[in-house]
C-alpha cells in the first residue's frame, strides 16, 4: 500500500457546494482524495469530480512559462519581459483611450484574495469599474 | 443561499426549480434526497425535463420553457385565494403587498395553465403544499437565472416566500445554488461592475472615499458603474474597449453566442490571459501568464451557503508558473512604480503591492468589508465561517433574515409575465436547452483531462425526445445538425424519453459540440445574464 508523504485539507475546486477535501500526496502527486466526516458542507461525501477529477493538476499540457505574441505566434518569454509588456501596454492604452477602454475579468475559479487584488488593480490603479466575471454564464 | 446546506433536511417542503441538482450540485442533492426519504419532506419539482430528482418528487410540474413568472404568479394567486398566506408575516415584515395583490389579481391557475401547459389543478396543489408547509425552502440554479427575465423569475419566487413567511427559520428561505466553486466569492470580492467588496456600491461616495484612502490611490474610483462581460465584448466591436485582462476564465467557450466573442477577441488591441492552460481564449491573447492550480495555492473560496473556507497549498508551484497572487502583485508594482514606460497619470507608487502572504491580503479585505470584518485565517481554520460575520467574536450567520431583512422590510415585487426573447416558430420549431453533466465541468478544461471522467463520458451528445427522433428517422448515434439564427452545430443524437417533445438538450462541456454557438445574445435587462435555456432551433438528420 502506498503511504502518503502528507495529507492536506483543502476545498474542492469544482462546484459551489464547497466540499472539504483531503488531498493525499506522495512524491508531489495527488494520488488519492478523501473527505473528513465532520466537514461542514459535505460530511465526508464527495461527487465523482471531487473524488477523481484531479489529473488536470499533473497534465502534460499545463502552461510552464509565459508566452508572448511575436509575428502573430505565441512564443516563450521570460517573466520580466512578459510582465513589463503587460504593464506598458495597459498604461499606454489607458493614456490613449482612457481607463474605461480596459476591462478585467476576474474568476469564479480563483480565490477571494486573487479576485480582490485584480479588481483593486482595475479600480485603484487603472481607474475603471469595468470588472466582471463569467459566472453569470 | 439564505439558509445552509445543513438545514436542508429540516424543511417540510422543498421546491426545486431550474436546477438539475443531481448533476450540477451532487452533494447538495444528497441532502435533498435525505430530506425526502429519511425525513418525509415533500418535494415540488419544476423542470421541463424528467431529471433524476423526478423520482423523489411528490409533484413534478413541467412548464413550457421560459414561463416561470406565470407559474409563480398563479401559485401566489392560489395561496391568497385560499387563505394559505401568512398574514402576520405580511403585516409585520413586508411592504408593497397591495400593489402585488393588485398585479396578480388576474393570474388565475387557469390563466397560467394556458401559458405554461401545466394543468391548473397541479398549480393549486403546488400552492397548497408550499403555502401550508410549516417550513418550506426554495432552491434554484441557472434554469431560473439564465433567462432574458431572470431577475423577474427570482423575484416571483421571493414573492412566494414573503407571502408565506418562509424566511429566517431552518428549512426555509431562498436558496440559489451557485455554479462554480467561487462564484459567490468573486461577487463578494467586488468582481462586479457596480460594487466593491461586500456589495458596497461604487455609486456611494463614502464607499469610494474609504477605498481610495485605504489604497492610497492617485486615481479616483469612477462613480459610474462599469460594464458587464457581455457589454465588454460588444464594446470591443464598437471600438470602445481596447484591452482585456482575463484571469481564469475562458469566455470563448462559456460566453453566449461564442461567434460574437471570437469576433471581439480577434479584433481587440491587447488581450492578456492568466490561466493554467492555453485555452481557446489564451490562444488569441497577446500575452499568456501561467498561474497555478488550486492544489498549489493558499487562499479562500466562498461556497454557495456563504461559507468562507481555506484553500491550502499541497504541492510546489508547477515548473516556471507563478502563484496567481504573485502575478497580480508583480503587475501592481510595475504599474505603480512606473517600471517600463511611464505614464504621467500613474506616478505615485500607491500601496506597495508587497503582501507577506494570502492571509495578509485577506486581512486587508476584512478591514474594508463589513460582512467579513470578523474573519481571519486563524478563525477560518478548520471549518470556515458564514458571512455576515462583522466582528471577531461573531459566530457567523447560517440563516439570514431572522429578525428582519437587510433592507428592513421585505418588498413584494409586482410582476408581469413576459414571453422569452425567442420562442420556437415554424422555421425553428425546437427549443434548445443547455446545462451540465455530473462527470464534466464547465468548458471541460479540467475534467476532460481526467482519464477516468473522460472515459465515462467521452463526447458531447445532443439529446432529443425519442418520438421526435423517430419521426425524423433518427436513432441514437446518428449525426444530426442543429441550426439556430446564430450558428450551426453537428453532433451525435442521443434519444431519450426524459425530454418533452420538441426540446433538445446539450451541455457546454465539449469544444467539438459547442452549444453556445447556438444560444442567443438576449440578456436580462438588470442582471445581464444571457438566455441559455430557451433558443429556437431546427434539427435535421445529416
Ligand atoms: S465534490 Fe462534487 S459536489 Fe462537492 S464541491 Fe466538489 S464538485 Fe461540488
Amino acid at each position: 500500500m502506498i503511504k502518503e508523504d502528507k495529507v492536506v485539507t483543502t476545498t474542492c475546486p469544482y462546484c459551489g457546494v464547497g466540499c472539504m477535501l483531503n488531498l493525499h500526496i506522495k512524491e508531489n502527486v495527488v494520488y488519492k482524495v478523501t473527505s473528513p466526516f465532520d466537514a461542514p458542507a459535505n460530511k465526508g461525501n464527495l461527487c465523482v469530480k471531487g473524488r477523481f477529477g484531479y489529473d488536470f493538476i499533473h497534465a502534460k499540457d499545463r502552461l510552464t512559462q509565459p508566452l508572448m505574441r511575436k509575428n502573430n505566434e505565441l512564443v516563450p518569454a521570460t517573466w520580466d519581459e512578459a510582465m513589463n509588456h503587460v504593464a506598458e501596454r495597459l498604461l499606454e492604452i489607458r493614456d490613449k483611450y482612457g481607463p474605461d477602454s480596459i476591462g478585467f475579468l476576474v474568476s469564479a475559479k480563483c480565490t477571494n484574495e486573487e479576485n480582490y487584488l485584480l479588481q483593486k488593480i482595475a479600480r485603484g490603479v487603472i481607474g475603471t469599474n469595468n470588472v466582471d466575471h463569467c459566472a453569470r454564464l | 443561499m439564505t439558509n445552509s446546506i445543513a438545514d436542508i433536511h429540516l424543511a417540510d417542503v422543498l421546491m426545486i426549480t431550474g436546477s438539475n441538482t443531481t448533476e450540477a450540485h451532487p452533494v447538495i442533492s444528497l441532502e435533498m434526497k435525505k430530506a425526502v426519504r429519511q425525513h418525509g419532506a415533500k418535494l415540488i419539482l419544476v423542470d421541463p425535463r424528467e431529471i433524476e430528482l423526478a423520482e423523489f418528487a411528490t409533484l413534478h410540474l413541467r412548464p413550457r420553457s421560459g414561463t416561470d413568472v406565470a407559474l409563480y404568479n398563479a401559485m401566489a394567486h392560489a395561496i391568497l385565494e385560499n387563505a394559505w398566506a401568512n398574514d402576520e408575516f405580511i403585516k409585520t415584515r413586508t411592504e408593497n403587498f397591495d400593489a402585488f395583490k393588485e398585479a396578480i389579481k388576474d393570474c388565475t391557475p387557469q390563466w397560467a395553465e394556458d401559458i405554461t401547459g401545466i394543468p391548473s389543478e397541479m398549480i393549486v396543489e403546488a400552492a397548497h403544499m408550499y403555502g401550508q408547509a410549516r417550513s418550506a425552502s426554495i432552491f434554484w440554479a441557472m434554469g431560473i437565472t439564465q433567462s432574458s427575465h431572470g431577475v423577474d423569475n427570482v423575484q416571483s419566487l421571493a414573492n412566494l416566500a414573503l407571502l408565506t413567511g418562509n424566511f429566517g427559520r431552518p428549512g426555509t428561505g431562498l436558496n440559489p445554488l451557485r455554479g462554480q466553486n467561487n462564484v459567490q466569492g468573486a461577487c463578494d470580492m467586488g468582481g462586479l461592475p457596480n460594487v466593491i467588496t461586500g456589495y458596497q456600491a461604487v455609486t456611494d461616495e463614502a464607499v469610494r472615499t474609504k477605498f481610495e484612502n485605504a489604497w492610497g490611490m492617485s486615481v479616483k474610483i469612477p462613480a459610474k458603474p462599469g460594464i458587464t462581460v457581455t457589454e465588454l465584448m460588444q464594446g470591443v466591436l464598437d471600438g470602445r474597449v481596447k484591452a482585456l485582462y482575463i484571469m481564469g476564465e475562458n469566455p470563448m467557450l462559456s460566453d453566449p453566442n461564442t461567434n460574437h466573442v471570437a469576433e471581439a477577441l480577434n479584433e481587440i488591441e491587447f488581450l492578456v490571459s492568466q490561466d493554467i492552460f492555453l485555452n481557446e481564449t489564451g490562444q488569441m491573447a497577446h500575452v499568456v501568464l501561467p498561474g497555478v492550480s488550486f492544489a498549489e495555492k493558499e487562499g479562500t473560496y466562498t461556497n454557495t451557503e456563504r461559507r468562507v473556507q481555506l484553500v491550502r497549498p499541497a504541492l510546489p508551484t508547477h515548473a516556471d508558473a507563478k502563484l496567481d497572487l504573485d502575478i497580480i502583485c508583480d503587475l501592481g508594482r510595475r504599474l505603480t512604480n512606473s517600471n517600463g514606460k511611464t505614464s504621467d497619470a500613474v506616478i505615485h507608487p500607491v500601496s506597495d503591492w508587497n503582501y507577506k502572504d494570502a492571509s495578509a491580503v485577506w486581512d486587508e479585505i476584512a478591514s474594508l468589508t463589513p460582512i467579513v470584518a470578523g474573519m481571519s485565517y486563524q478563525r477560518l481554520n478548520p471549518n470556515g465561517l458564514q458571512w455576515p460575520c462583522p466582528t471577531a467574536d461573531h459566530p457567523g450567520t447560517p440563516i439570514l433574515h431572522k429578525e428582519k431583512f437587510t433592507r428592513g422590510l421585505g418588498k413584494f415585487t409586482p410582476l408581469v409575465f413576459r414571453e422569452p426573447a425567442e420562442n420556437p416558430d415554424e422555421e425553428y420549431p425546437f427549443v434548445l436547452n443547455t446545462g451540465r453533466l455530473l462527470q464534466h465541468w464547465h468548458g471541460g478544461t479540467l475534467t476532460r483531462r481526467s482519464e477516468g471522467l473522460d472515459w465515462v463520458v467521452p463526447e458531447g451528445e445532443i439529446q432529443i425526445n425519442d418520438e421526435d427522433a423517430q419521426e425524423m428517422n433518427v436513432s441514437s448515434g446518428d449525426l444530426i445538425r442543429v441550426t439556430s439564427r446564430r450558428g450551426v452545430v453537428t453532433g451525435k443524437a442521443k434519444l431519450t424519453s426524459k425530454l418533452p417533445r420538441r426540446m433538445i438538450f446539450m451541455t457546454f462541456h465539449f469544444v467539438e459540440v459547442p452549444a453556445n454557438k447556438l444560444t442567443g445574445a438576449a440578456v436580462d435587462p438588470i442582471a445581464k445574464i444571457p438566455e441559455y435555456k430557451v433558443s429556437a432551433v431546427k434539427v435535421e438528420r445529416v
